[in-house]
């Protein structure tokens, strides 16, 4: 279970560039909930994903995920609780390492790194069953550096570090946003194969209304900060991209004039 | 000017690059594997003479003495990455600030004095000048080798750990590191304790090579470690990958520093101006990935002009 309570941060606080990024932001998510998240430009969600994961500290509010008070501690320190990809592909994994050691990398995620070896002959082909799995080939490319990875390859492998080590809650930062649309759909593909195989608790925000009313048993769109919109379950199922842009003209008092979202 | 004296000088620069190389070997640790360029090394270079050197003055076992002298070096790494880490101070800024420190420390540590000579003949130095032409196990350069092979042994196998990948992960990706639970702050202090230790090490083997320590002698270390570790790129790049070899490559980048040096000065350059020219040698490397960049850029510029 994650539980958000009243979260508030702003932005350079008191001066001419203060920006309320969230305000008195709550929010829960049972466990197996896979949450799409939409809004415009500047709603909070990438804000709302960075708060979860402690970028920064909160200025109030609390951050509970599975009954643990994240609220004050620091970013590797809930990392265990957390699996994360983010919006750029370079972002997610160390180029200069090579495709086991980056993974190898994630399979100690919460753990003390001690002397103990930093991959072991077990993992190594532990990791080229899952990377097989991915159906990109990087299984016989184990030793060669991510720098030489394709974007999409890299987002996939940032995927499969994310949930090596099961995680708690997984946030997915509008991970496919930097793709070309055929590798995007297929990284989609494999994030909601590995969230359902695994049953994770999952955050997806997306910039793209159809993905985000495809995918997951609930969708939230955010604006301002806040929460306006939550559907789930069947009625869910029966969105269209009409519907929630007059959802969104409704609740925020603005038509959905951003052109990255009609578009998509 | 005859080649023989050059040749005579050889076996000297080949020591004394050696000696230095392991002193790149720690630069190489901050520059290449955390990515952050660290002026503490000026400092260090000599507080690691100056502790073994003092020590010994006082009976301190010289083999004991270097063991201080090292930790000496750590503690030296850990100042500047508290400077970094807890107080927020830019890298480069928080190395200056030890570094400044470190001389009015050093001076302490040497009696307020700017020098301090060990005499060969009364103490039992590991590494002397005055072997280096000697055929034997205490030749300099037949014990620097040694050390060297110890210390890239060590690295390698640290570096193979999960600790040690920590602190490559960190200097390759410092949001992913802390996304994967590594405390990245820790790991920079760690890495600098480690450069800092190898440096010190360094210093207070050149210490005992030269019979002395003086409180000048890091000055412009942080530019001879950049230039062992460019030449080691520019030579090795693509015949080194292994970890093991490019720290090797980083030594004998060393003694190839030496060795034009030497040879520099045997064309009668002025010693004095051995520093500018350092300076602007590693400048010049340094820019030739920022000018094969630039070039690069502008063909595909054309090129994609052709192909439109």
């Amino acid at each position: 279970m994650l539980e958000l309570a009243h979260i508030r941060k702003t932005f350079n606080p008191k001066t001419v560039n203060e920006k309320v990024a969230l305000d008195d932001l709550s929010l829960r998510l049972n466990d197996g909930d896979f949450v799409t998240v939409i809004g415009g430009n500047g709603a909070g969600k990438s804000t709302m994903l960075n708060a979860i994961a402690g970028v920064w500290p909160v200025d109030s509010g609390s951050i509970v995920i599975d009954g643990v008070d994240v609220t004050h501690l620091s970013e590797h320190r809930r990392a265990d609780l957390l699996g994360r990809v983010f919006q750029d592909p370079m972002t997610g994994t160390a180029a200069t390492m090579q495709i086991e050691e980056n993974l190898a990398l994630a399979a100690r995620r919460g753990q003390r790194r001690t002397l103990r070896p930093g991959i072991t002959r077990q993992e190594r082909s532990l990791y080229r069953d899952k990377l097989a799995a991915l159906g990109l080939g990087l299984e016989d490319r184990m030793t060669a550096k991510v720098g030489l990875l394709s974007g999409g390859q890299r987002q996939a492998l940032t995927l499969l570090m994310a949930t090596l080590k099961k995680p708690k809650l997984l946030l997915l930062d509008e991970h496919t946003a930097a793709l070309d649309p055929r590798t995007a759909q297929k990284v989609l593909e494999l994030s909601e194969q590995i969230v359902m195989q695994n049953g994770l608790m999952t955050l997806m925000v997306t910039h793209n209304m159809r993905d985000a009313i495809r995918y997951g048993n609930r969708l939230i769109m955010m604006n301002a900060g806040r929460v306006i919109l939550d559907i789930s379950g069947e009625e869910k199922q029966r969105l269209t991209t009409q519907m929630l842009m007059d959802a969104f003209a409704q609740a925020s008092g603005e038509s959905f004039a951003n052109d990255r979202i009609l578009l998509a | 000017m005859n080649i023989s004296s050059l040749l005579n000088a050889l076996p000297g620069a080949v020591a004394q690059g050696l000696i230095w190389g392991i002193m790149a070997i720690g630069v190489y640790i901050t520059y290449k594997v955390l990515d952050l360029a660290d002026l503490t090394v000026d400092g260090s270079m000599a507080t690691g003479g100056a502790v073994c050197v003092m020590l010994m003055l006082n009976g301190v076992n010289p083999y004991l003495a270097l063991l201080c002298a090292v930790l000496a070096g750590m503690l030296a790494g850990l100042v500047t990455g508290v400077f970094h880490t807890a107080m927020g101070i830019p890298p480069i800024l928080s190395g200056i600030l030890t570094q400044l420190s470190l001389y009015s420390v050093n001076l302490a540590i040497m009696d307020f004095k700017a020098n301090q000579g060990i005499n060969v003949t009364k103490y039992s130095l590991i590494v002397s000048q005055r072997n280096v032409r000697q055929l034997g196990f205490d030749n300099p350069i037949f014990v620097t080798l040694i050390a060297l092979a110890v210390l890239i042994a060590l690295l390698y196998w640290f570096f193979g750990r999960e600790l040690g990948c920590a602190l490559r992960a960190t200097g390759a990706n410092e949001a992913m590191s802390r996304a994967q639970g590594i405390n990245t702050n820790i790991a920079k202090i760690l890495g600098l304790m480690i450069s800092n230790g190898i440096v010190a090490l360094s210093s207070a083997m050149l210490a005992h090579y030269q019979g002395f320590v003086d409180v000048n002698m890091g000055r412009g270390a942080i530019v001879i470690g950049l230039a062992a570790v460019i030449i080691s790129d520019v030579l090795f790049s693509r015949l080194f990958r292994n970890f093991a070899l490019k720290l090797t490559g980083v030594a004998i980048g060393a003694v190839v520093y030496y060795i034009v040096i030497q040879i520099v000065l045997w064309l009668g350059l002025n010693t004095n101006l051995l520093k500018l020219l350092s300076a602007l040698i590693v400048a010049v490397f340094l820019a030739i990935p920022h000018w094969k960049a630039g070039i690069s850029a502008r063909r595909a510029g054309k090129g994609g002009g052709l192909h439109a």
